[in-house]
């Protein structure tokens, strides 16, 4: 466990010394299914935090409130201070949070290389007028070209530069989908299961790749349900069922918490039903 | 030997530049942001209305142009408004009874004295302005094996004007394409979400793609209007669909494509029509057949092509094709 959770306390909802994230109160519901339901949640600047919980929990509903992808009915989340409350996804990347999902967008009819571009910030050739004069993009598309090439390189896809992103693995576009997102410097990255569809041979590299992040300083929520993952790179987890946050705490031992095996296993899991038990 | 010289006469005339100009317009849509525009004819019509209106009363060349433009970019924004920010098959039903709608009010009555109702409005009351500009002589003019005239309706200044304006248009797409306006427009094509996910306004820029084409779309009817009158039943439904046939036979989301596409299919039309009317004795189908009889040809090699050749003449089978 990492030092910045020291004497945080192991319960859902619980106060982090410097949140980065910040929800109150957000209530999601479809007609009468009530999807998300989350009293207090907060995250940790500069860690690895997972948000974890049995299928139907609400995990992907709350990650697309937390990235302006879908609206609740009520509540207040604030990202570094600012709420968030009815902002566009489009003004939630810009202000430094941005987001991968877990069906890989990676645009496929387009080069690895363009994919990475597009994902830069502030190219002023976006803007129509600006780009009928090449003169004053230009010189701001070859240092996003330069900066696209030392991600690729760092994510292993130099050799794929100008191949269609459709021709990529599985993996590779989860690779792409998470370099492309660092093009404009985020300061927050949220990553949607990252490991759904990926090949286990890039499974190790990809996990580097997060630790790293991390290292640079850079905040990460991910949403997964490959335990492996979950307990191997993140400092802190959050889990969901039933659209509540159940329980929160450090890997190691969160999952020995009665209420999250009595979520994700159901009450008798400890009963043996195979057949040589009998 | 006639039917060849005809066939390239049509490969070059007016019309067929305006279709070719119009299409550029529909590969804003649909090949560069995959915006499905069911009613260009629609845009076509609103330009030839705002140029032959304005300039019937009085209004000079530039003038009625510039209206055109305006006319259909309110068009345009009007009808992104609402539905840019639905799913894609929206815009197509609303694109579509948008087109039939201007339609419907153009041969109305009740705007006879504006638009001319049904029967439209006479090329001689909208044309001069245009053919005053004529430095040709005001006479025919023989070049090659073909005679057109030179100043008056389908004659060879606006033959000039037509690709000169197809060839700044195709000159256009091309910087825009590969520009970062245009990758923006692209990645809408691919997945709107990634690209929101990306910090991108997607909203605006789509709207930006729909006025822009809507635009390009009203000067190519206003060149159709030059070389005949504006009538409104002539932009009709089969009008866009044929927009969409030569832009996906030259193939989409490429320069040359819609140009291409254009030239192919009025040529291939007059050329089958010819052959045909040769060919077949008058016994068997009289010349009054031969016109739905070669356009049904014409749909069944469109059929082979989307079949065996989905990204069109030119495209690039990875980037976009028919099929996928």
């Amino acid at each position: 466990m990492t030092d910045m959770f020291e004497g945080v306390p192991q319960e859902p909802g619980a106060p982090k010394p410097d949140p980065i994230v910040t929800a109150d109160k957000v209530h999601r519901h479809f007609g009468g299914l009530t999807a998300v339901d989350v009293a207090h949640f907060e995250v940790q600047r500069h860690a690895i935090t997972a948000l974890i919980g049995p299928n139907g929990a609400g995990k992907s509903t709350f990650f697309n409130l937390l990235t302006g992808f879908d609206e609740p009915q009520t509540g207040e989340w604030m990202f570094n201070g600012h709420s968030l409350v009815g902002t566009s996804p489009a003004k939630i990347a810009r202000a430094g949070k941005v987001r991968t999902f877990q069906l890989t967008k990676a645009l496929n009819r387009m080069t690895v290389i363009e994919n990475m571009r597009l994902g830069a910030a502030q190219q002023s050739g976006e803007n129509f007028f600006r780009a009928l004069v090449p003169g004053t993009w230009k010189a701001q598309e070859t240092e996003i070209t330069d900066k696209a090439e030392v991600l690729l390189k760092r994510f292993k896809l130099w050799e794929k530069r100008d191949d269609y992103a459709g021709s990529l693995s599985g993996g590779q576009r989860k690779l792409l989908e998470m370099a492309r997102a660092l093009m404009s410097d985020p300061e927050m990255i949220m990553l949607d299961e990252p490991m759904a569809g990926v090949n286990p041979a890039l499974t190790e590299s990809l996990l580097d790749h997060i630790v790293e992040l991390k290292d640079e300083g850079k905040t990460i929520l991910f949403v997964e349900h490959d335990m492996h993952m979950v307990r191997r790179i993140s400092d802190w987890v959050v889990v969901m069922a039933e659209g509540k946050i159940i329980a929160e705490g450090p890997p190691q031992t969160v999952m020995s918490n009665p209420a999250v095996q009595d979520a994700y296993l159901g009450a008798h899991h400890d009963t043996d039903l195979s057949e040589d038990a009998s | 030997m006639d039917i060849l010289l005809d066939s390239i006469n049509e490969m070059i005339a007016p019309a067929t530049a305006a279709f070719a100009l119009a299409a550029i317009g529909l590969n804003f849509h649909f090949g560069l942001t995959g915006l499905l525009n069911m009613g260009h004819a629609g845009f076509m019509l609103l330009g030839m209305y705002g140029y032959a209106i304005s300039t019937s009363r009085g209004a000079p060349i530039w003038l009625a142009l510039i209206i055109a433009i305006v006319v259909a970019a309110l068009f345009g924004l009007l009808l992104g408004w609402p539905t840019l920010k639905l799913r894609g098959d929206y815009l197509a039903i609303a694109t579509i009874s948008a087109a039939e709608l201007i339609r419907y009010l153009g041969r109305s009555n009740s705007l006879q004295s504006l638009t001319g109702g049904s029967t439209g409005i006479r090329g001689n009351d909208f044309k001069f302005t245009f053919e005053e500009l004529s430095p040709l002589p005001d006479e025919n003019i023989t070049f090659l094996f073909w005679t057109r005239h030179g100043s008056l309706s389908s004659s060879w200044w606006l033959v000039i004007v037509s690709w000169a304006a197809v060839a700044l248009f195709a000159l256009l797409y091309w910087q825009l394409a590969r520009s970062p306006w245009g990758r923006v427009l692209k990645g809408i094509r691919e997945d709107e979400d990634a690209v929101r996910a990306l910090g991108k306004n997607v909203y605006s820029y789509k709207m930006q793609a729909l006025v822009l084409g809507g635009v390009i779309g009203a000067l190519g009817g206003v060149l159709w209007a030059l070389g005949n009158s504006v009538q409104p039943d002539s932009m009709g439904r089969p009008t866009t669909f044929w927009i969409w046939t030569l832009l996906l036979l030259g193939g989409a989301a490429t320069v040359f494509g819609p140009i291409i596409g254009s030239m192919v299919f009025w040529m291939a039309l007059v050329a089958v029509k010819g052959i045909a009317g040769a060919l077949i004795p008058t016994s068997v189908l009289s010349p009054v057949e031969i016109e739905p009889f070669s356009l049904v040809l014409v749909g069944i090699t469109l059929m082979c092509l989307v079949v065996f050749r989905p990204q069109g003449i030119l495209g690039n089978k990875r980037e976009l094709a028919f099929n996928d």
